[in-house]
């Protein structure tokens, strides 16, 4: 018997118990749709978050300080010094204090992330000024009460009017909007980059009550020395902390890295777990497969006694699995595909499904559909023929 | 064709032995027509059976063409099924989702043939059967005897020298079941042999040859006089 026929045999045998063959896949469906699902979202999102870290700033080595002593013994000069020592290496370095105050503007407020730096954090991290004007070197000077607002908090709390000369509550203390930020992403949506303020760092230390500065980013002279610049950055620090431990450089290279690994780990782990959704769905189908061969002892019975082979009963029971679960997969890709585009227009993500994830499912499915088809395709191939004749 | 030697099947329940077969000799040839009758229980199933390889004896030797049945493999068994043998059973044993031409192409399929080949065969045989025109037909919309009819085209379809029937008449009323005989001497006419089980003594009388048989011995082996 060609495979062929087998194949027809269990089309047929499938579609004349449509109800249950469906509740059969649905295992594999669900399970294969989630694969999908999970792995998809998790690579399309480590996609926007190296579009995003690339965006961020080219040639950007971030520094952290992390023991009490060293925060005391380094100050921004320390490190503008750095910088004005070894012009080979560094551009220019900017301070970063991080705050997440209330704003207020007329009647409405919200919460957003505050970036207290200088006038270099613009250049390194990518952070453009659209219109306006920069924070500059005298703002920090003075402590000068004035902000750089994103193109989300321009939209939002001044809509359709220029916002340069406007006032601002940030934490209670009027600030005057002098600068707004290009638009970093296409939505511009709320807590995504574009929904921030930026102000001297100087005002920030008062603001935010936080003299210590912790976190700097330098900018490399240019993208050849940029691994050589974060080599030199800790070997400087080294000697001036005398403490591996008391701070981290990392470069954009590093960080992609971090990123990966952590996705990398994030997509084993979901897709494990929706892994298992689908080796439950095997384990429905062998149970029906089961359950199919009690049932159709007496076709077993017949077709042995006009002449079927064990080999063409066992194919035609593993085929008939087989046809199951890759029918199943096959609509599992579907609903995978297209639960990917709609959780990613929910959370405005731009997904793509890789092949590599639909081979992989349609791959799994057959191995689920060999794998418990066999039992119970063995077992009919087993049966005694007039035993099998017998059973009512 | 069909040879048997000192068949025993006996079945062990608990303490207590039946002997369905109780040391069973027969020698058939080929184009004999055999009506093997007997009391119920005394068995005639378990002997037509066995020499349609379908069950193995306790003990004894079987052979079929000259072949030993008990020696060889079950592919060799289930090829042998395929080509030598066609079954016909009481119970019709067709196969409800398949109409009856699928029915009929069946052994065929197991065969390997190739479409155009199982179709001209199975439409031939049903046709024989005078069946034609209801070859897309499931078996339950057709009546007890057009079933064994379709039983009958599936035996012949693969052309076996040998055709088992096991009361094939047994679920049919008097004239279908002289209809079915008429095929079956049909077939006996062509150079088939046939054995036949049946509990009716006219139909019996058809045969060539009886064998009587009674708690799984042969209690009697006769010619059937011309009439
Ligand atoms: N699987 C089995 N297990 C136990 N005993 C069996 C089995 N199959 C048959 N027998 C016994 O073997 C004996 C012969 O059975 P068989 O079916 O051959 O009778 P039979 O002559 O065909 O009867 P009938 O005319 O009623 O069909 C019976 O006593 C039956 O109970
Ligand atoms: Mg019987």
């Amino acid at each position: 018997m060609s495979i062929f026929q087998a194949v027809k045999m269990s089309l047929k045998s499938i579609s004349s118990n449509r109800m249950r063959s469906f509740l059969t896949m649905l295992g594999i469906i669900i399970g294969v749709a989630a694969v999908i699902i999970m792995v998809s979202l998790v690579q399309s999102s480590t996609a926007q978050i190296k579009a995003q870290m690339e965006s961020m700033g080219t040639n950007m080595i971030s520094v952290m300080l992390t023991g009490r002593g060293s925060v005391r013994n380094l100050s921004i000069n320390d490190m503008q010094k750095l910088v004005d020592d070894n012009t080979d290496y560094f551009l220019s370095v900017a301070p970063v204090l991080n705050g997440n105050p209330t704003i207020k503007a007329g009647t409405e407020n919200d919460v957003t992330s505050l970036i207290g730096t200088n006038q270099h954090y613009s250049s390194i991290n990518n952070a453009e000024v659209e219109f306006g004007r920069n924070i500059t070197e005298r703002d920090c000077l003075n402590r000068s009460k004035i902000v750089v607002i994103g193109k989300y908090i321009q939209n939002r709390f001044f809509p359709g009017e220029n916002p340069i000369g406007k006032e601002m509550k940030i934490s209670g203390q009027v600030f005057t909007v002098v600068g707004v930020l290009k638009a970093k992403t296409t939505t511009i949506a709320q807590s995504s980059q574009d929904d921030r303020i930026m102000i001297p760092y100087t005002t920030a230390q008062r603001l935010l009550r936080n003299t210590a500065i912790r976190s700097y980013s330098f900018q490399a002279a240019n993208a050849e020395v940029a691994e050589k610049a974060s080599q030199k950055l800790e070997d400087l620090l080294l000697k001036l902390l005398g403490d591996t431990n008391a701070y981290r450089v990392m470069n954009q290279a590093e960080m992609l890295e971090s990123v990966q690994s952590i996705t990398g780990t994030m997509s084993l782990m979901l897709g494990g777990i929706a892994g298992i959704s689908l080796l439950v769905g095997g384990i429905g189908i062998m149970n029906i497969m089961l359950v199919s061969v009690t049932e159709r002892t007496r076709e077993i019975g017949i077709r042995k006694a006009i002449g079927a082979r064990r080999s063409s009963i066992m194919t035609q029971f593993l085929i008939e699995s087989i046809v199951i679960t890759l029918l199943g997969g096959a609509l599992g890709i579907l609903f995978g595909i297209a639960g990917t585009s709609a959780i990613g227009k929910a959370i405005s993500l731009k997904t793509s499904v890789s092949l590599s994830v639909i081979a992989l499912s349609c791959g799994v499915s057959i191995a689920t559909g060999v794998f418990f088809g066999w039992y119970p395709a063995n077992k009919a191939s087993k049966l005694n023929p007039i035993e099998a004749l017998r059973f009512e | 064709m069909i040879k048997i030697e000192n068949m025993y099947k006996i079945y062990k329940m608990g303490d207590n032995e039946v002997r369905a077969l109780d040391g069973i000799n027969i020698h058939i040839l080929k184009n004999e027509f055999v009506a093997i009758v007997g009391p119920s229980g005394s068995g005639k199933s378990t002997l037509i059976n066995m020499i349609g390889c379908l069950d193995t004896p306790t003990s004894g030797k079987y052979y079929l063409d000259g072949i030993d049945v008990s020696r060889i493999n079950e592919n060799k068994l289930a090829d042998i099924r395929n080509r030598k043998i066609g079954f016909i059973f009481q119970s019709y044993n067709l196969l409800a989702k398949l109409t009856v031409l699928e029915n009929v192409e069946l052994p065929l399929i197991y065969m390997g043939l190739s479409k155009s080949k199982r179709h001209a065969l199975a439409k031939d045989a049903i046709s024989r059967v005078g069946l034609s025109g209801r070859e897309n037909h499931r078996p339950n919309q057709l009546s007890g005897g057009q079933q064994q009819r379709v039983a009958v085209a599936r035996a012949l379809v693969n052309n076996p020298s040998l055709i088992l029937a096991d009361e094939p008449t047994g679920a049919l009323d008097s004239k279908t079941g002289q209809e079915l005989l008429a095929m079956l001497k049909d077939i006996h006419s062509n150079g088939n042999t046939i054995v036949l089980i049946t509990h009716d003594k006219e139909i019996a009388q058809n045969a060539k040859r009886i064998i009587t048989i009674r708690d799984g011995k042969i209690h009697q082996d006769s010619e059937v006089k011309a009439q």
